[in-house]
This record gives C-alpha cells, sequence and structure tokens, in this order.
C-alpha cells in the first residue's frame, strides 16, 4: 500500500499574506482509497484541495500527484486528475451531451472514443433522458451526476470531490456514494471532502482540519477508539471544540 | 399565524407545488424536508409575498397574502437560498443597508439581534463576500432580522455549513423561538429535521405528510434492523441481494435494512454466517432519515 501512493504530501504550507491557509500538512492517500478531507468552512480545505489540483502553488513544503510535483509540474497533473467543485461549473446554457464533449475535448480525448463513452455513461447512469436537455433546466441531483460523470469521463487515477452532495436529499446522497464506492473499486482513488457526517464513516480513512492543521487522520473506526465516541461526527465536534 | 389552502403555482404549465393546505402555528419551528424540486422554495417564495400563486389562499393573521402584502411585509423576515448579500458591501453595510429599506436602524434593533450580531461584529468591516461560509449564513440571518419580523423564514440556511456551525445556528434559532418569533425552515439535514416542532415531508409538489418528529417515527409502518460488520458497503450489497430484504441502506457505519416476512430476522443472521460475513443484527429505533427514505417514492 505504501507503494502505491497517488498523492503525497509533506510539510506542505500554504500562506495568503500573514494568514496562514495550510500549516504544515503531512499525509498520504493510497490507490483506490476514499479519502475523506473535513473540516470546519474556513479550516483550509478547498486550499489544499487546490494545490493537490495544481491550480494554485504552495509557500513551501512538498506534493506530489501521480509522481507530478505540485511546484514544476501542475499541467501534468491536471491531465491525470478529475475535479469537481462545489459549484459543479457546468455550462447551464449546453446540453449535457455538450458540457462532456466540452470537457473530454479539452482532456485530448477524440470525437469517436467521446461519443462511445458518452451513450455508453449516459445509458449506466440512467441518464440518456437528459442528454439533449440543457444542463439549467435539470434538477440539481441529475447535475450532480453529470458533474462527476464528467470529473471521471478521461479516466483520471484521482478524483477530488468538493462538497459534492451540498444540499441534496438521503436518497439522492445514497446514490452518490454508490457511484463513489464503484469508482473506488476500480482503482480510482477518491478524494471528497463532505459537511455530512455519515458520509464521514464511508471513507476508508478521514483527516481532520482545524485552523490550517491536520489534527486527526485515521479509519474511521480507530478515530472513533482514539477519542472514545460512536460517530465521526462527535470526534469532529470534539476537535472543534478544542479549537474555539 | 398562516394559514394556507389549496395552493398551486405553475411554471410554463409544470406544476410547482399543487393544492397544497396547512397551518402554521404561532412560534412553532416548522420544518420542511423533501428533494431537490419538491416545492419548498416556491412556497416559501409565495409566503415571503415574492411570487403570486396561480390559485389558491395565504392568509397570515386575517390578512390576504395578495392583497395585503405591504402590511404584511414588515412581519417577515426572508433568507433565500442563494446568498443574496452584497458581497462588495461591509458586513456593516449589508446590515444599515436593510435596516434602512425596513425603516429601522440597528440601534433600534440592537436587542433583538445582539445575540448573533456580537458573533459577526469582529469582522464588521470585512465584505460580505469574504466571509466563510458559515459566517455568511449568520450575516444573513441577522440582515433578515433586522426589522425584527414576527415570522422567519428559512430556505436552507444551513446548506454547506459544517456540523459545528450548524448547531451554532439552531442555538440562535431557539433563542429566537424564545423571544416569540415563528420559524419556517427548509433543511436536506434529517438530524435538524428532528429539532422543529413540527415536519412537512414534501414531494412533487405535494405534501406527504405533516407530524412531529416524534409522530412521524411512531407512524414508521415496518420494523427496521441495523447490521454492524467488518465492510459495512459489502454488506450492504449482500442484503441488498437478499430476496428476504425489501430495503437495505447505508446508515454510517451501519446498514439499516427492512424485511419481506419480520420472522426472518434470524434468517439472515445464519445466511450471512453462511457466507463467511460475522455480521451483528439489532432491531432499531427508526429516525427521520430512515422515515425520508421509505416514504420518498421513486422517481
Amino acid at each position: 500500500m505504501h507503494n502505491d501512493n497517488v498523492i503525497v504530501v509533506n510539510n506542505l504550507v500554504k500562506k495568503f499574506g500573514n494568514f496562514v491557509a495550510n500549516d504544515h500538512l503531512s499525509f498520504t492517500v493510497s490507490r483506490g482509497e476514499i479519502f475523506g478531507f473535513l473540516g470546519a468552512n474556513g479550516a483550509g480545505k478547498t486550499t489544499a484541495m487546490r494545490i493537490l489540483c495544481g491550480l494554485l502553488s504552495p509557500t513551501s513544503g512538498e506534493a506530489y500527484v501521480n509522481g507530478y510535483d505540485v511546484y514544476t509540474q501542475s499541467e501534468a497533473i491536471k491531465k491525470t486528475i478529475g475535479y469537481m467543485s462545489q459549484k459543479f461549473s457546468l455550462y447551464d446554457d449546453l446540453t449535457t451531451e455538450e458540457n462532456i464533449r466540452f470537457y473530454a475535448t479539452i482532456y485530448g480525448m477524440n470525437k469517436k472514443q467521446i461519443a462511445e463513452k458518452t451513450e455508453f455513461l449516459l445509458h449506466e447512469f440512467g441518464m440518456l433522458a437528459v442528454k439533449d436537455q440543457l444542463v439549467g433546466s435539470i434538477p440539481l441531483r441529475w447535475k450532480q451526476k453529470i458533474a462527476f460523470l464528467i470529473a471521471n469521463f478521461h479516466h483520471p487515477s484521482v478524483v477530488f470531490l468538493d462538497e459534492p452532495t451540498g444540499g441534496v436529499d438521503p436518497i439522492t446522497r445514497r446514490q452518490f456514494w454508490e457511484l463513489i464506492h464503484q469508482a473506488a473499486a476500480t482503482g480510482t482513488t477518491v478524494f471528497v471532502t463532505t459537511h455530512y457526517m455519515d458520509e464521514a464513516e464511508y471513507c476508508d480513512r478521514v483527516s481532520i482540519m482545524s485552523e490550517g492543521k491536520i489534527v486527526a487522520l485515521d479509519t474511521p473506526d480507530e478515530l472513533k477508539k482514539k477519542y472514545h465516541v460512536s460517530t465521526i461526527g462527535e470526534v469532529f465536534f470534539k476537535i472543534a471544540r478544542n479549537a474555539s | 399565524m398562516f394559514s394556507v389552502t389549496q395552493l398551486s403555482k405553475s411554471y410554463n404549465g409544470t406544476p410547482a407545488i399543487e393544492n397544497l393546505s396547512f397551518v402554521v402555528n404561532p412560534n412553532e419551528i416548522l420544518g420542511f424536508i423533501g428533494p431537490d424540486g419538491s416545492g419548498k422554495t416556491t412556497l416559501f417564495r409565495i409566503l415571503a409575498t415574492l411570487l403570486l400563486p396561480d390559485s389558491g389562499e395565504v392568509k397570515y393573521m386575517n390578512m390576504d397574502m395578495v392583497n395585503d402584502y405591504k402590511r404584511i411585509r414588515p412581519h417577515l423576515g426572508y433568507m433565500p437560498g442563494r446568498f443574496s448579500l452584497y458581497p462588495d458591501l461591509s458586513v456593516k453595510e449589508n446590515l444599515n443597508f436593510f435596516a434602512t429599506i425596513y425603516g429601522t436602524t440597528i440601534a433600534d434593533s440592537y436587542s433583538f439581534i445582539e445575540d448573533i450580531y456580537l458573533q459577526i461584529a469582529p469582522f464588521r468591516t470585512r465584505p460580505a463576500g469574504k466571509l466563510s461560509g458559515g459566517m455568511k449564513q449568520k450575516l444573513a440571518l441577522c440582515c433578515a432580522l433586522v426589522h425584527q419580523p414576527q415570522v422567519l423564514i428559512l430556505d436552507e440556511p444551513t446548506t454547506g455549513v459544517d456540523a459545528v456551525s450548524r448547531q451554532e445556528f439552531w442555538v440562535l434559532l431557539n433563542k429566537l423561538q424564545q423571544q416569540g418569533v415563528t420559524i419556517l425552515i427548509s433543511t436536506p439535514y434529517m438530524d435538524e429535521a428532528s429539532l422543529c416542532d413540527r415536519v412537512i415531508h414534501m414531494q412533487k409538489g405535494k405534501i406527504l405528510s405533516t407530524d412531529t418528529p416524534t409522530g412521524l417515527i411512531a407512524q414508521f409502518p415496518e420494523k427496521l434492523y441495523a447490521a454492524f460488520g467488518e465492510n459495512p458497503y459489502t454488506l450492504k450489497n449482500v442484503l441488498v441481494s437478499m430476496p428476504e430484504c425489501k430495503t437495505a441502506y447505508l446508515s454510517g457505519r451501519k446498514v439499516h435494512f427492512t424485511l419481506r416476512d419480520e420472522n426472518n430476522a434470524e434468517t439472515i443472521t445464519q445466511k450471512l454466517a453462511h457466507m463467511g460475513i460475522e455480521a451483528r443484527i439489532e432491531k432499531i429505533v427508526p429516525g427521520i432519515e430512515d422515515c425520508f427514505i421509505h416514504y420518498m417514492q421513486p422517481d
């Protein structure tokens, strides 16, 4: 497991002026792992995620994704990862199929590949009905699936999901996690943030950030043992109270 | 407080809400749950006097929602689902702006908003767009309260907010209730639904049920079991594939399931053992989330 780390982070620091958003983060994520990246609003999760996606350069420390250095090889990183942002970043005035084609083309896939895979995946996801609909007119729960499909379309080795289930109902959230489990089973590494504490329990390992630092990192069961509680939600509360 | 009768609204022929009837009791916290697209936001916009219904009636303390909207508005505080403050104005400027619109001042309302104001006061000079998620929500709540409304209408105020900030938010809501405010709130978090006095469960523009959280749970028509095992995801998939199981789904590290024949619980344990899967099975009391999953009809 240790020699198959998709993400390696060592003493990573990111400052904005005097503000330390990421304070000496160190962790690794292995292939096919579902890694839950938790923390309160403003704890520094999005900053760390943007660094790992090659969108932001660190102030100091090391970070490698798929063996590529975030300082010097950010373009290579972008080609091998998928990213689903909080706001989904789909084009409302394009259809589902056009959105897929747009992103897949950016990732350098050819027309034939794109067309075949689009048909296959929309069928698989049960979404053929919305293929030619404008994304702006589709309900949120379908948009989330489309955004996930696009993030995974070029078969990235790691996919970053930033609060992918924000604001959706209990059934839709479970359907979405089914997709996450399936992706992980095929070897895709899933790096995910969430504010739903039950979802944290679905992760292989969970890290909890507070004020720019990682203050806890382990499997859900080990974290609960360590903090003498029965849910990750309670671990989260204990950590947050210590911070304030 | 509100009395809603046969309320309907469609957009281009597609019904958003259909023949809704319910009442809002004075000083209660009334929660609205339901999937995205179930009509919660449309209903809230009508109750906030921002949208006209196609048919039906809403009375607010014997005033008509459509004809008397100008008299009703000062009574209502509305927090829309989308962050709607001015990102380029500071915290203080946003508050002053909303206070002025309602012909009041922060000073006049201070005793009413003090609890929440003190939490955002350290950031008063910061532009609203630069606040963290939890702080944005608190500022939006403060802006909705600055004219001392009797009713608060909150459309998913805690979506995207972390667990600790959500808890703080609910402490504030409970204090407002003690001050006499009636609160209507929609939420995707089922733990929050259980904190409401009553919950309305909506789907496809209609009301599926209206009850207290305990009433809702008491009405759960089946026996619910939980299975605890080493790998919950595998366990869930095995249970889903068993003909004896009616439903099975993950709930944290547990799998919740119901049976076609309630005498079969023992069979499940044996079958699992036979497959080499070690699992402990317990009968459990359902939560609001289990009720939601049970009553929600598939698309």
